[in-house]
C-alpha cells in the first residue's frame, strides 16, 4: 500500500513539473492557460489522492479536497481567461483563427 | 435578487438534496462514527439546510432519477477519462521539442437551457483535451482550442461540446 501511494504521488508531481514546464515554454496567455489548467487539475488530484492512500486516515478527506480542486480549477482560469480576451491580449503568431468579433457581433449592444 | 416563492415540496426535497450532501461532507472530513461526532454533524447539517436550501433551489438542479442517476456516473467515468486523455495530450505538446500547437479561438452552440447546465458544459470542455471556455452568451459558447481541426460552427460543436451534451441534455431534460 506504502508504494503504491508513493507511485500515485509521484505521477501527480510528474503531471505537476510538466505544467510548469509548459506555462514556461508555451507562446502566449491562452496556450499558458491551458498547461496551467490541464496538467495541475490531474497533477493536484493524484498527489491528494496519493496522500491519502498513504495516510489512509486521511483518505476521506483527500478525496473531498480533491474533488473540490477538480471543481473550482476551470473556474479560476476560465476567470483570468475572460479578462484577458476582454481587454484583448494579442494572441502568438502561431494562431491559426480569432473568432471573437463574431462573437461580439451576436451581443447586439 | 427578487424574492421567488416556491412549492413546500420542491422546498422539502431541496433541503433534503441539501442535508444529505451537508452529512456526507461531515463524515468525509471527521471520519468517525462516534455519537457525538454524528449528533453534531446532523445538528450543523441541519441548520445550515435550513438556512440555504432556497439557494440550492435557486441553482436550478432537476430532481434526482434512477435514470439521472445513472447518467450522472457514466458522466462522471467519461469526464475522468477525458481529463486523462487531455493531460497526455497537452504534456506531450509542452516536452515535444517543437511544439506541435495551432491555436485559435472559435465558436461553438449548445442546445442546452438551464444555466447550471451551461455552466457544467463549459466546466468540462475546460478540463478536456486542448479546449478551454473563454466566455459564454445565450447559446454560444467562445472556446480556445490549442489545436484547431475545424473552423466552421457545426463542426466544432460536434467535436468539442458533443460528447458531453448528449449527457447533459437528458440529465436536465424537464
Amino acid at each position: 500500500m506504502n508504494g503504491f501511494g508513493t507511485i500515485i504521488t509521484g505521477i501527480g508531481v510528474l503531471f505537476l513539473f510538466l505544467g510548469n514546464l509548459g506555462v514556461l515554454r508555451l507562446p502566449d496567455v491562452y496556450n499558458r492557460i491551458q498547461a496551467g489548467t490541464k496538467c495541475t487539475t490531474l497533477g493536484a488530484f493524484l498527489a491528494i489522492l496519493g496522500i491519502g492512500i498513504l495516510e489512509p486516515s486521511w483518505f476521506w478527506k483527500a478525496c473531498l479536497i480533491a474533488l473540490f480542486v477538480m471543481a473550482t480549477n476551470p473556474i479560476s482560469s476560465h476567470a483570468i481567461a475572460r479578462a484577458s480576451n476582454k481587454i484583448g491580449v494579442p494572441l502568438c503568431h502561431k494562431t491559426v483563427v480569432d473568432q471573437t468579433k463574431d462573437f461580439k457581433k451576436d451581443r447586439k449592444t | 435578487m427578487p424574492e421567488v416563492k416556491y412549492k413546500t415540496i420542491h422546498r422539502m426535497r431541496s433541503f433534503a438534496y441539501l442535508f444529505f450532501i451537508l452529512f456526507i461532507s461531515w463524515l468525509a472530513l471527521t471520519s468517525s462514527f462516534q455519537w457525538q461526532e454524528l449528533s453534531i454533524g446532523v445538528f450543523i447539517s441541519f441548520a445550515l439546510s435550513l438556512v440555504l436550501h432556497k439557494n440550492y433551489l435557486a441553482l436550478g438542479f432537476p430532481p434526482l432519477s434512477i435514470k439521472r442517476l445513472v447518467f450522472i456516473i457514466i458522466y462522471m467515468i467519461m469526464l475522468f477519462k477525458e481529463i486523462v486523455v487531455a493531460n497526455i495530450d497537452v504534456a506531450y505538446r509542452v516536452i515535444h521539442p517543437k511544439m506541435p500547437i495551432k491555436p485559435g479561438i472559435v465558436l461553438i452552440k449548445t442546445g442546452l437551457k438551464q444555466d447550471i447546465a451551461k455552466m457544467i458544459l463549459a466546466n468540462s470542455i475546460t478540463l478536456t483535451p486542448g479546449t478551454f471556455t473563454l466566455d459564454i452568451l445565450g447559446d454560444t459558447l467562445l472556446i480556445h482550442w490549442i489545436n484547431v481541426q475545424s473552423q466552421k460552427t457545426d463542426e466544432t460543436t460536434k467535436m468539442i461540446g458533443e460528447r458531453f451534451e448528449k449527457y447533459l441534455r437528458v440529465i436536465f431534460a424537464e
